[in-house]
């Protein structure tokens, strides 16, 4: 539960004097311990009569949704429950609770950025063990480019508000760079608790150091990169004409994943960024409301016939108004947006266990084909025959995990695109029947006036 | 007011010369007219034509006269051509509310109602062609140029202002002025914005069909392919909301501005000025014929005597005519007042109504698509 969240933005004047925006802004995020099942310190997650605190909890619960089935196992429990911003740069503290003797203490946590996670998805990318697996797509990097020009924008404007339409316009936009803030931290997480709730990545040598190193990662991360000098991602790019191109599968589950996998991730990459487009014209919409509300405002004022309590009232309600509207926004983009958003990221993983799949199948003909060379050769064929059992065995261990891997995570997305449609048509209606309230209590009453 | 105007619009061809005409029907009880319920064609110009007769007839004796819908030389050009895009329609619908809203505010108006031009237009069959309102001719051009010339005499004439009211009325409408055009510009920002929200709706909602159609889980499959069919609707109910921004609150806003700004204080200065300047010349004429009495020309001093007169009468009738302006925009401001207190109510309460239905569809789209999404298993 979030219960104090502090946002300094440049104070007002400065906006005129400063066209870029310079000087820190800080904002921190403090959280008290989640609630889990089976947690040492049972703390109520709804006790807050605060307004603020219970919106911002059901927010964390319904982005936790987004996937489904984490952090269940108490054996490994992983949340990030502070987070610092400062500029661009997102400090996370990430909190692990554990009962595995692997680790040195039961509790710790450690300060993590961006690129530490970066580096975390790498490894495990390039370990050749993981082949088999859809290894948990990396978080994206903290983006607070709309809020930010959005606040440009705001500065620029500044002359032509009220000292009201302005200041809740930056309330406003505070609200968002809080919201992107809050996104982030919860995509980082969610991509720990990915790991944590897997069998094999929760062991993984690399997470622990993640978890546990108290020291900066920095400089096994300038080490990793020169080690793996970027080989595999540069090879990813051409992933798909590999997919594509390729001869049809023996294997029928493979065949139809393939056909399935790469018509999907276009939809869902058009889906995703239609979607994107679509929630941000709700906002804008919600924006021209503050305006509209303060300048019926100002003609109330200064109106003194009859009018004065129509326009008054009315003014109340479209500030009211566009509460909800924004809140209709901000939820079509969680449920909605992220989700398709995520499962995207998802369905690229898959296809690049795909692809590695190809890859063991093309190092396993190459494979025969020595085999087949060798014998006419009549030479090094003990090497060339072991050579051969090895690829056959990498395949079919890919092929095995694979698709394991691959019919679990259909499951996954059935489940989470079910929660998060039924959640969000649930939400959609509620709102509607809130503005319903709002806008049939405010006819009444100008009706009698 | 038992009386109502219906405007009813269609296109007539004329062989090379295709023009659009609008169909007036005038329902009315009211004995100033022949029948209860007639039909007239009249063409854009007519409409022009009446209000600068109107114009010509009552502006400078205080009233407040609705100015005639604006003319957008592009927006006609593209009718003219026979262009069928949504835009031309768009148009003419927009043109059609506006002369629609132009000719009610025209009746409503007690003396305008009685006015013999009104009643032709409303009822006559044929109606002279009003020739000096083509867009680009030299009539054209002309007005334009004596509209800037008064805007220039409006800003040396400096009034010695005795009555407050006056004084505070400009005042409020200087500011109503402001506030009006803000408001206005925001309101046409969120016209906008809606239209946008509403296409990418409808992008989104064929990105979801075909997300469904891509999608191998049957039940998810069919879900998505209704979240498209919700988005759809959706989309269609965001275009709607916007007309109805549009029509009843921003098209609203933007006639009151326009009706502010008519100018009947302009008028009022300068009745002032005509009465001063008239009293200055009876002052000099006194001079002349005071100068006269020693000059021994009997008959310069009884022509000089009788331009006394002549002043005297300018100067009396002036102060009338300043009287009587005065008093008319007292009259016309407090009916205007009452006018717009009545027009906002009445649309705040519409647009309101606008919105609640907005909602309620949405509440009824959602609904349907629950148990689809629950559906999914």
């Amino acid at each position: 539960m979030f219960s104090s969240a502090l946002l300094l933005l440049p104070p007002r004047s400065s906006f005129l004097q400063q066209r870029k925006i310079k000087g820190k802004v800080a904002a921190k995020i403090k959280t008290e311990r989640r609630e889990s099942p089976r947690s040492l310190t049972h703390r109520p997650t709804r006790s807050s009569a605060a307004m603020t605190s219970i919106s911002q909890d059901a927010d964390r619960e319904k982005m936790r949704s987004v996937s489904v089935d984490l952090n269940n196992d108490s054996s490994l429990l992983i949340d990030i429950p502070d987070a610092l911003c400062e500029r661009d740069k997102v400090k996370f503290t990430v909190h692990t609770k554990t009962t595995l003797n692997s680790f040195q203490k039961p509790e710790f946590s450690v300060p993590r950025q961006h690129e530490d996670f970066i580096w975390l998805h790498d490894t495990l990318v390039e370990t050749e063990e993981y082949a088999g697996l859809i290894i948990p797509p990396a978080p994206p990097k903290p983006d607070f480019e709309g809020p930010r020009e959005k606040m440009h924008k705001l500065g620029e404007g500044e002359s032509t508000m009220t000292k009201e339409e302005y200041a809740k316009m930056k309330q406003e936009l505070e609200a968002e760079y809080l919201a992107v803030f809050k996104k982030t931290v919860q995509v980082h997480e969610i991509f720990l608790q990915r790991l944590s709730s897997h069998p094999v990545f929760s062991k993984d040598r690399n997470f622990q150091i993640f978890l546990e190193y108290d020291q900066d990662l920095s400089v096994r991360r300038k080490n990793a990169k020169e080690f793996f000098g970027g080989f595999f991602k540069n090879m990813v790019k051409s992933a798909d004409e590999v997919l594509i191109s390729g001869i049809k599968d023996v294997d029928e589950f493979f065949e139809q994943e393939k056909t399935f996998l790469l018509d999907y991730f276009s939809k869902i990459k058009d889906a995703t960024a239609k979607a994107e487009k679509m929630t941000r014209s709700h906002k804008n919409v919600a924006d021209d409301y503050i305006h509209i509300s303060a300048t019926v405002s100002n003609i109330g004022a200064e109106d003194n016939t009859a009018l004065k309590t129509h326009l008054e009232k009315f003014s109340e309600l479209l500030e009211k108004l566009r509460k909800v509207e924004g809140r209709v926004a901000s939820d079509q983009e969680l449920k909605l947006t992220e989700l398709l958003r995520y499962y995207m990221r998802d369905i690229q993983a898959a296809k690049d266990l795909l692809y590695r799949r190809a890859r063991a199948l093309a190092d396993y003909e190459n494979s025969n084909k020595a085999l087949d060379k060798a014998r006419l050769k009549s030479k090094d064929i003990p090497q060339a025959e072991e050579n051969q059992r090895q690829c056959l065995q990498k395949f079919d261990k890919l092929s095995e995990s694979g698709k394991q891997e691959l019919t679990s995570f259909k499951g996954r997305r059935v489940v989470a695109f079910r929660k998060n449609l039924i959640e969000m048509a649930e939400l959609e209606i509620k709102h509607a029947k809130n503005s319903t309230a709002l806008l049939q209590g405010c006819i009444e009453m100008l009706k009698v006036n | 007011m038992p009386y109502k105007t219906l405007i009813l619009c269609s296109k007539i061809c004329d062989g090379m010369n295709a023009y659009m005409a609008y169909k007036v029907t005038t329902k009315t009880s009211l004995n100033l007219f022949n029948r209860n319920e007639f039909t007239v064609k009249r063409r854009f110009s007519d409409f022009l034509g009446l209000h600068s007769k109107l114009a010509s007839k009552y502006l400078h004796i205080g009233y407040i006269v609705p100015p005639a819908p604006e003319k957008s030389i592009v927006g006609m050009t593209k009718v003219k051509v026979g262009k069928e895009d949504l835009s031309s329609a768009e148009f003419v619908e927009k043109r059609r509310s506006a002369l629609e809203r132009y000719l009610m505010r025209t009746v409503n108006h007690p003396a305008l109602l009685k006015d013999p031009d009104v009643i032709q237009f409303l009822e006559s069959t044929e109606l002279p062609r009003a020739v000096s309102t083509q867009a680009l001719s030299g009539a054209g051009i002309l007005r334009m140029v004596n509209k800037a010339a008064e805007a220039v005499n409006k800003m040396t004439i400096k009034m010695n202002e005795s009555d407050a009211w006056f004084e505070e009325k400009q005042q409020q409408f200087e500011n109503l002025d402001v506030q009006l055009r803000k408001l206005h510009a925001s309101v046409e920002s969120l016209v906008c914005h809606r239209k946008e929200l509403s296409v990418n709706t409808a992008s989104f909602a064929k990105s979801a069909a075909m997300l469904g159609n891509s999608e191998d889980h049957t039940a998810l499959s069919r879900a998505l392919s209704q979240l498209a069919e919700v988005e759809e609707k959706i989309d269609q109910l965001h275009q709607e909301q916007a007309y109805a921004d549009f029509y009843l609150f921003s098209e609203l806003l933007g006639d009151y501005v326009r009706l502010i700004t008519a100018g009947v204080f302009d008028h009022r200065m300068k009745t002032w000025s005509k009465w001063q300047d008239a009293q200055v010349m009876l002052q000099r004429k006194r001079e002349a014929e005071a100068k006269l009495q020693y000059a021994n020309k009997p008959d310069k001093l009884q022509q000089a005597k009788e331009e006394i007169k002549e002043w005297e009468a300018k100067v009396q009738q002036g102060e009338r005519d300043f009287e009587q302006i005065s008093k008319n925009i007292r009259r016309e401001v407090g009916r205007f007042e009452k006018q717009r207190v009545k027009d906002f109510k009445v649309v705040i309460i519409k647009y309101l109504e606008s919105l609640v239905h907005t909602q309620q569809q949405l509440i009824k789209y959602w609904e349907a698509f629950l148990p689809e999404a629950k559906a999914i298993a």
